[in-house]
This record gives C-alpha cells, structure tokens and sequence, in this order.
C-alpha cells in the first residue's frame, strides 16, 4: 500500500513488484487479530467493522477503481442480508452455504442493474442507484409477509459454523468468521486489480473516451465488475445477518449507502485498503463519539470529512502515500536497518 | 493497383444547415504517409471522427480493404485496424506509460477479461508495450504517471498507445500540436518511421512538415476535397496557393 519505490531493472520487474506483500500488509492483516487479545470486549463491534470493511471493499472496487459512482450500494448489502435471513427461517441455517446462496443472489441481482450501470456515468449514475435503493428499501417494507417489514425479520436461526463453533454472544466466533470472509474476499480484489482486467477498469476510470478508440468493451467490463461488487456486497450483508441473527430494514436505507461513500472517501477510495482504514475510523469513531454525544456524533464526523477531502483529497491513505514518497522522508528511512523501511 | 486499406465513397455529414463533409472520397494505398491539410474549418476532424466513427455519416460508405465498416461502432473499427489519436491528449492520467500501452495490448488480444490472472504473468504483452515506448523514446519515463510527463512526450505517448493496437490505418489529428518544432521533427521523424504495413494520415498545420514527411497530401475546403496528391503537385497547384494566401479575396 505505501509505494516506496524500489530500484527497478526492467518492465518485468516493476509490475511484479506492484503485486509484491508488503510488509505494512502483513503487518495490517497481523493486526487485525489483535482485538481478540487487547479487546476481547469489543469483538462484536470489531465483527461489524470486518463486514462494514468488506462493504467498503466491494464499492470500491466499482467507485475507487472503475470510477462508478453509486449512493445506492445497500441495495445488494440489504438484498444478501434479507437473502441469507429468509432461507434460515425457513429451515436452512448453515451459514457458509447460506453465504454462497445470498452472494450468488445478490450478484444476480447486480447483473441485471448493470445492464442500465453501464451506460451512464456521473450525476446520472447518482440519481439513477439513488432511485434502485430507494425501490428496494420500499419493496422490502411492502412486503412484510416476507420480510417482516418495519419490525424487522424474526426468527433467524444459525447453526454452528461448520457445526461446531456456535455464534456466541461475546462474538468470538463473529469476528473470526467476518474476519475471515473479509481476508479471502480482500485476496479475490487483490488479484483482480493486479489483472489486465484490473488495468481495465483503471483506465475506463481515467478516460471512457480513449477505452473507445483502443477498442475496449467498456461496457462488459463494467458490468462484470458491478456484477462482482454487488455480490460482495450482498455477501457482506449475509454476514451481518448470520452473525446478529436479525435483519432490520436498517440494511438497505439510504443512510448506509452514505455512511458507506464517506469511509471510503475518508480511506482513500482506489487503493484497496481505503475502505478498511475508513470502516476502522468511521466506526470505531462513531462508537466512541455516540458515547460521548450520542445526538451529535455526525458533527466531528462532518469535520473529519471536509477537513479529509480539503487536505487530503486522495484520503487518509493517499496523504500516507505522499509522506512515504516525500524526499526528505526517503532521505530519512535510507538511514534505518533495511528491516525496518517496510515495503521489500 | 491494389485494393486501398481505407476508402470513402460519398461521405456525406450536415450538423444543420451547417455542411462538414460534402461528397468525400479518398483511397488510401497501404504504406503511404498522407497529409491531410486545409484552413481552419475545413472539416478535417470531423472526417477522422466520420471514418472511425466517433461521427455517423449522413450518407455514403466507409470500407477497410474490401469490408464496408459504415455500420460499425468505433469499437469494432479499431478492432479491425482503423486506429486514431487526439488533437487534445487523450490519455490515461494516472496509469503510467506502461499500463496504457500494455492496456491497449491486452484489449487487443481479448485477455483483458481475465482477472484471476496477474498482469506480470501476460510477459508477452509486457515486452511488447515496453519495446513499443522503447521505439518512441519512451522507454526512460515508461514507470511515471501520465500526468507527469512532459507535453512532448504525452504527444508520443498518444501515438504509442494507437500503435499498440496493431492499426493498419493511423489517423493522427494534429500529432504535434503545442509540441515544440525541435520536438516536432522528432516526433514527425518517428511517425514516418513507422514500420511499411501501417498506413498513415496526418492532420498538420506546419507546411513544412508536411512537406518533409507526407508522401502524398490531401487538401480540404469547408468540407470538401479539394485535391489530392504528391507534395510537389500540391506546392505547385494555383488552388493551394489561393485557399491558403488569396482566401481574403473572398472573405
């Protein structure tokens, strides 16, 4: 993620580096055990941060990379979190498959938007997921002999995973699991901005109009892409179910597609992990902030947010990414062991 | 003769009561180095954009080889070999020169729908575009964001990235616009050395350019052709010499 940049000997050489662990990576991921040692209090809120994290994941790899624009996103989230609470009401409560079935689900459902996705761009892209989650938000209310409406679904029944640990209500098994189908679907984007599919989509991001007259099909990319996010997102849903055991209509109001928009922007949307650090601050932020000020906690949110975007404009991790690579900061890490300068 | 690689017939464009190309018809043989001049207006861009079809003609037929392409989209064209640049760059501002050329490769060869696969495995793709922006004296600055090259080199960067398409026809509409002239020749010099399979049209506005470097010119007025021919037919055509130094006469 810091792009420290090594000395490079040929073209070969260079994008291997691009796809290279660095070692903040590990270092990241190695850290995200430690809420089971420092706060074993906090692992339900650690839960939500891990599946708040791989929502982030999935809208970036539409906005941050292909440059879709959406305000809509929890459509696929609420739409894999209604997926997964249904069928286990109705009898089918093993988590992993119910978390294939609702992925699938929720990736159906964003192959068809994408057909309507991939011939708009800007304000209209805005309006236009805007307008499906509202459409979806009030179907999900309509129909509450299915979804059990404004009181929420009732009755939501996992088995243990993998029929032996049992989602317990400390969520040790919450967060091992979200963490875990965060880390794999991390690995799956990962590869896939490091493929000429990946280059793909930067560069209908950087110039739709130049992807023409190259010959590109824009268009199938996008919806490939859209296709892949929402069943991430949808995913990401399933998770929040399994492991709260309830869905509310909370999962596909307007509300977490903003939140969603602003951790990413916060984060550094197009660099991967972006969406993470967003999720950790956002989150962590609001639970500290709504502690102190439960009425008033979007005020230093709204700070943070116009302070970020004016003097950050890349997020926090872009900001990061520009100290790494200041002179006088490569002056300095030369002087340091070559173990401790991070990025091999 | 051979069939030409690219040809109109009677291409016909209106924004109006405004007419752009009137009755256009060219042929182009394989291999030759084109100009494409005239005044200010003369509907230069707008013939580039009908034959690649970023414009759709009133009327007439577009045909690379001996296949009519008047219905393609400009996708299918660039596919089939009929590749353009920008007046104004049109690039990739965050990729490096490398991504955007090998971009335009892995287009090209259809494997940019993988994405299980690390781009560092496609080595052949990799070595292409690097020999490409080797060829264009990119080679150096081939790792820097787009944005922070040099106008100059974006100019080539434009033309690297058509190449990598593997064109059969390059239309370059003003390849060295805000280009220094030192830089211009170069950039001219690496245009015509361009391998014999290519086809190339240029729009330029620098008449001694286009006479160093065209083989034979086309000249176009408010949308029409004009004339066609080599260098020396053109310099000594009265008409030329009106269009571009008597046009006050007419106002």
């Amino acid at each position: 993620m810091a792009s420290v940049a090594p000395a490079i000997s040929g073209p070969h050489q260079y994008l291997q580096a691009q796809t290279r662990w660095s070692r903040v990576e590990i270092a990241f991921w190695l850290a995200t055990l430690l809420p089971f040692v420092v706060a074993p209090n906090y692992l339900v809120l650690a839960s939500q941060v891990a599946i708040t994290a791989l929502f982030a994941l999935s809208l970036d790899l539409i906005l941050g990379y292909a440059g879709i624009v959406s305000l809509g996103h929890a459509a696929f989230f609420g739409f894999g979190a209604y997926t997964a609470g249904i069928i286990s009401k109705y009898g089918w409560g093993e988590p992993l498959s119910g978390l294939l079935i609702s992925g699938i689900a929720a990736g159906l459902l964003g192959y068809l938007m994408s057909f309507v996705i991939a011939r708009f761009r800007h304000l209209a892209l805005i309006m236009i997921t805007l307008g499906f989650g509202f459409l979806l938000l009030e179907a999900a209310n309509s129909a509450s002999w299915l979804t059990g409406g404004a009181d929420g679904l009732q009755g939501v029944r996992m088995w243990p995973l993998l029929g032996i640990f049992k989602f317990d209500l400390w969520g040790v098994t919450s967060y091992w699991y979200s963490l875990i189908v965060l880390f794999l679907l991390f690995l799956v984007s990962r590869r896939l901005i490091h493929s000429p599919f990946g280059l793909s989509l930067r560069g209908i991001r950087e110039n739709i109009v130049r992807m023409r007259a190259i010959g590109a099909e824009s268009r199938a990319h996008l919806q490939k892409v859209y296709t892949i996010s929402a069943a991430m997102a949808g995913i990401a849903g399933a998770v929040l179910t399994q492991t709260t055991e309830t869905v509310s209509l909370g999962v596909l109001d307007f509300q977490r597609s903003a939140d969603l928009l602003v951790m990413l922007i916060l984060g550094g949307a197009g660099r991967l992990y972006g969406g993470i650090v967003g999720a950790i601050l956002y989150m962590v932020a609001r639970d500290q902030f709504s502690g102190i000020n439960p009425q008033y906690w979007y005020f230093p949110i709204g700070v943070l947010l116009i302070a970020v975007v004016l003097f950050l404009p890349n997020g926090i991790l872009g900001g990061l990414a520009k100290i790494t690579a200041s002179e006088r900061l490569q002056k300095w890490m030369r002087t340091l062991p070559p173990w401790l300068r991070g990025a091999s | 003769m051979t069939t030409p690689v690219l040809s109109t017939r009677g291409l016909q464009k209106s924004f109006g009561s405004l007419v752009v190309a009137s009755d256009i018809a060219i042929a182009l043989p394989q291999g030759v180095r084109y100009a494409l001049i005239g005044p200010n207006g003369a509907g230069k861009t707008t013939l580039i954009n009908l034959m690649t079809g970023m414009l759709r003609a009133d009327a007439g037929q577009i045909l690379l080889g001996d296949d009519d392409i008047t219905a393609l989209g400009p996708e299918a064209r660039v596919r089939r070999g009929l590749v353009r640049t920008f007046q104004i760059n049109s690039l990739f501002p965050d990729l490096n020169a490398l991504e955007a050329v090998t971009l335009a490769i892995c287009e090209r060869e259809g494997v940019s729908r993988t994405w299980w696969r690390p781009l560092s495995a496609y080595s052949g793709a990799v070595d292409e575009a690097y020999g490409i922006l080797k060829s264009l004296m990119l080679a150096e600055v081939c790792y820097r964001h787009t944005r922070e090259l040099a106008y100059g080199q974006q100019r080539l960067l434009e033309i690297a990235i058509a190449l990598a398409t593997r064109p059969k026809v390059l239309l370059l509409d003003e390849p060295a616009a805000g280009v220094p002239r030192e830089e211009s020749a170069e950039l001219f010099a690496a245009v015509t050395n361009l391998s014999r399979d290519i086809t190339v049209l240029f729009i330029e506005h620098d008449m001694d350019f286009v006479f160093r470097f065209a083989s034979r010119i086309i000249v176009m007025v408010g949308g029409r052709i004009l004339l066609e021919g080599t260098p020396e037919q053109i310099s000594a055509d009265p008409r030329v010499r009106e269009v571009y130094l008597g046009g006050a006469h007419h106002g």
